[in-house]
């Protein structure tokens, strides 16, 4: 990012975080993270009527190398809380163990004080924050979504590796953010309270497919992830049908060679 | 002064299996003044006995905020409530800041109760001198806890600390079925006849010399929310303000003033008729006779 | 360091590492101002959260009341933004605790000046405004740079859309410019009606909104004034029914918070 004293704004987008692995070397002689290597890419999430919805795909790319077919995206954290990782598949590893000890030292209080999801929210957006201040960054961008088991309000946070966190009622990480955002803002904004379970779902199958199509680090084969007063449930891994068939008449597609 | 032996040490067990150091630290809080501390369905509250060490001087603070939601009432050495607080508003804070959570008040109780442990069995230290009785409100609603020098802690109903206050923990006893559907003034005036009976019999309370201290519903409420506006938040009240309590209470039938005669037979018939019920009976007038 | 050989007087550079280095600060658009007039102050900002092209939320208040007379407006790098708030709110906290009353917009200042200094070389990467009540009652504005120097004054805007609000306020607010004539002399700067303020902070916004792509959504006003029912009969500032311009109560901040201190007044920004 290019600033100028006085100047806040930039003609420039800001650089992009997901670079993938590339020869590279390093002279710095610390372990901190500079680069994510094996990466998961977008993650969507909209809030319906009921709650809030996630999508993530089961892929974790070595660059452009499909490397890990089923990796798990979305994990629950306690209850009524679900997290979604897109970026550095070790690091998020790392995060779910952190969460996992957070959750597990909170239950063994055993006092009936439970961590809702902004507080879960919270803490992941201070350890994010803290990590981005020791330079030590932990190269991921984060969907935490959870409806609060007291007053079945819905929460939907997004935190990333400089700690830069917000709420709104569609987000979308990595390629998601150019692709499926739009889809998801025109489907959902103002209508929050109105779409059903079934909508939701489409809605989040209808930009995942359209990110299979033009994200070349995707897969057809993702989860859904669902929280609502009930409770939270992950979906098993399927796909949507696709279809190729305008690539036949094109070029560099089809059968043509020439 | 009497003395035992092994109790020099804090770390030193006495023959009988006892810490002699640490049970006279319970005794500096029996030197404290008396805080009364009482709980209902929706709210905490404490009241106490304020001390001016004298006649040029101010009132001792008997209680501290500590957060929103949470506060204190202390019996014993001030000097070390206020250590003690400090630490309690730390461990609020940085619950607000990683977790963006109102610090719940059994965890809180917990640390202290641990770190007052801890000095009970390492070499050099010495136990704190005071007393903390704790109110405040959280996710699972108010909460009045005691913490000890011993580091014990309790949950209670209804519990008392400090100068005298068996007299107030009798009537405690007897009336503390009463407090949980109480509404908040029937509760601040049982706080204050609990108060009063820890006073010498032929004194009654005095405006100046109370503090009461108050949290309810909505006091965990997160800040930045409208909620946060309506909550009752931990408040101190002081001076005037405390005057439409003492007002509505029942005049203390002090012996050997103005009734001297019908006093102790008037006062069994007036004070059943304030509260209502038996355990009013023998609130003001009979039961006082303790340990002078 | 990069590209030197350490210990050797001639500098022979080594061959330059590939790829880049963490890069822990982002931009995150919108824009802030704030105004004062005799008895009041008001802070606003727009609620968009940008990064580059893409718009992140359309509401993330960037203005924090911080109790009944002061109120802190931020811009720049949100998530650093934050994290200095929840700093100040702590030292405020620890303020109240052994001082037992809030503290003076004025001490608030020169806090946030040290706070931002203390991170000289690592700074917080945000520009700060600070609105509110000084202890006379009368209206102040207080602006800071990223490392702490700062100044009071009657307004002044930041952030993405500075340069087209500051000229804007320059001329309105501070009446630069502007000549007196026979029929019309030119005010003095800091006496104008709360009404009239709130119209010129709208128009700003608005016009904000139309001229640079990181602001728009929605904008928050904060007004400060001494509230309606700490004086005996309103004046000033206080006779003005906000409630009446869809003004509600600011939360946040301290417990103490006295009925109508401290109000925010919400408008519809364009989104596009």
């Amino acid at each position: 990012m290019n600033y100028l004293p006085g100047q806040t704004w930039s003609s420039q987008p800001a650089q992009h975080h997901h670079q993938f692995a590339s020869a590279s070397y390093n002279t710095d002689p610390s372990a901190h993270t500079s680069q994510p290597i094996v990466t998961g890419t977008s993650v969507i999430a909209i809030r319906f009527k009921d709650g809030v919805m996630m999508a993530t795909d089961t892929l974790a790319s070595y660059g452009s190398l499909a490397r890990f077919m089923d990796i798990k995206r979305i994990e629950k954290v306690g209850e009524n809380t679900i997290l979604g990782a897109s970026g550095d598949m070790s690091d998020w590893q790392y995060v779910q163990h952190t969460l996992d000890k957070l959750m597990l030292r909170e239950q063994n209080e055993n006092d009936g004080h439970i961590l809702s999801p902004s507080q879960i929210y919270a803490y992941l957006a201070r350890v994010m924050y803290n990590r981005r201040s020791k330079m030590d960054p932990i190269w991921n961008s984060f969907v935490l979504a959870g409806v609060d088991p007291k007053d079945g309000s819905p929460f939907l946070g997004y935190v990333d590796l400089l700690g830069t966190t917000y709420s709104a009622s569609t987000i979308a990480t990595g390629f998601g953010l150019h692709l499926a955002q739009p889809l998801l803002r025109k489907a959902v904004e103002g209508r929050e309270d109105q779409i059903e379970e079934e909508e939701a779902k489409r809605i989040l199958e209808e930009c995942m497919k359209v990110l299979f199509y033009r994200d070349a680090r995707s897969l057809n084969r993702f989860v859904i992830a669902t929280v609502t007063k009930e409770g939270s449930k992950i979906s098993e891994p399927y796909s949507v049908p696709t279809s190729w068939g305008f690539a036949e008449m094109l070029r560099g597609y089809g059968p043509q060679t020439q | 002064m009497f003395r035992n032996t092994y109790d020099s040490d804090n770390t030193v067990f006495s023959p009988q299996g006892r810490l002699h150091q640490v049970e006279y630290a319970l005794e500096a809080v029996k030197q404290g003044s008396a805080v009364v501390g009482l709980r209902s369905k929706t709210h905490a509250i404490l009241v106490a006995l304020k001390r001016a060490p004298s006649e040029l001087a101010s009132y001792q603070k008997k209680m501290l905020r500590i957060d929103n939601h949470m506060g204190i009432g202390f019996a014993g050495l001030t000097s070390d409530a206020r250590v003690l607080s400090n630490y309690m508003r730390q461990l609020a804070l940085s619950s607000r800041l990683l977790y963006s959570r109102p610090l719940p008040i059994s965890r809180v109780v917990n640390a202290l109760a641990d770190r007052a442990q801890l000095n009970t069995m390492q070499y050099g230290k010495r136990p704190y001198g005071v007393g903390f009785l704790i109110i405040g409100v959280d996710s699972t609603g108010p909460h009045l806890y005691e913490f000890s020098p011993t580091g014990n802690c309790f949950e209670y109903h209804a519990m008392s600390l400090g100068a005298r206050s068996q007299s107030a923990k009798t009537y405690l006893e007897r009336n503390y079925e009463k407090f949980q559907d109480a509404d908040l003034d029937k509760l601040i005036l049982h706080g204050l006849y609990a108060l009063r009976d820890t006073l010498q019999q032929n004194k009654d309370l005095e405006l100046d010399q109370v503090s009461l201290s108050i949290v309810g519903p909505g006091a965990d409420a997160d800040s930045n929310t409208p909620a946060a506006r309506t909550g009752e938040k931990f408040k101190i009240i002081d001076g005037e303000a405390l005057r439409r309590w003492m007002d509505m209470m029942e005049p203390k039938q002090i012996p050997g003033s103005t009734t001297t005669a019908a006093a102790s037979s008037a006062a069994g018939a007036n004070s059943g008729a304030d509260q209502g019920g038996e355990g009013g009976a023998s609130t003001s007038g009979e039961v006082q006779p303790m340990e002078e | 360091m990069l590209g030197l050989q350490p210990g050797s007087s001639t500098v022979v550079p080594t061959s330059a590492p590939v790829g880049h280095r963490f890069e822990p600060y982002d931009s995150n658009g919108g824009s802030i101002a704030a105004v004062c007039g005799k008895d009041f102050c008001i802070i606003a900002s727009d609620t968009r959260q940008s990064t580059g092209y893409s718009i992140q939320t359309r509401y993330k208040p960037k203005v924090f009341r911080l109790n009944d007379k002061a109120t802190l407006a931020t811009n720049g790098f949100a998530a650093d933004a934050e994290a200095m708030v929840s700093r100040i709110r702590q030292r405020l906290e620890w303020y109240r605790h052994s001082h037992g009353r809030s503290m003076p917009l004025h001490a608030i200042a020169r806090m946030i000046s040290t706070i931002l200094y203390g991170k000289r070389f690592f700074p917080y990467y945000v520009y700060n405004i600070l609105g509110g009540l000084d202890e006379e009652g009368k209206g102040a504005v207080y602006s800071f740079d990223p490392v702490g120097s700062y100044e009071r004054e009657f307004c002044r805007a930041a952030g993405a859309a500075q340069s087209l609000i500051q000229p804007f306020l320059d001329n309105q607010i501070m009446f630069k410019n502007q000549h007196s004539t026979p029929e019309h002399t030119v005010p003095k700067p800091g006496e104008m009606s709360l009404p009239d303020v709130l119209k010129i902070v709208m128009d700003s916004f608005t016009s904000a909104t139309e001229r640079h792509i990181e602001v728009g959504d929605g904008l928050e006003m904060f007004v400060v004034r001494t509230p309606p029912s700490a004086q005996g009969e309103a004046i000033g500032a206080a006779s003005v029914d906000l409630k009446a311009m869809g003004g509600v109560e600011a939360v946040g901040g301290e417990d103490e918070q006295e009925e109508g201190a401290v109000m925010v007044i919400r408008r519809e920004l364009k989104k596009d």
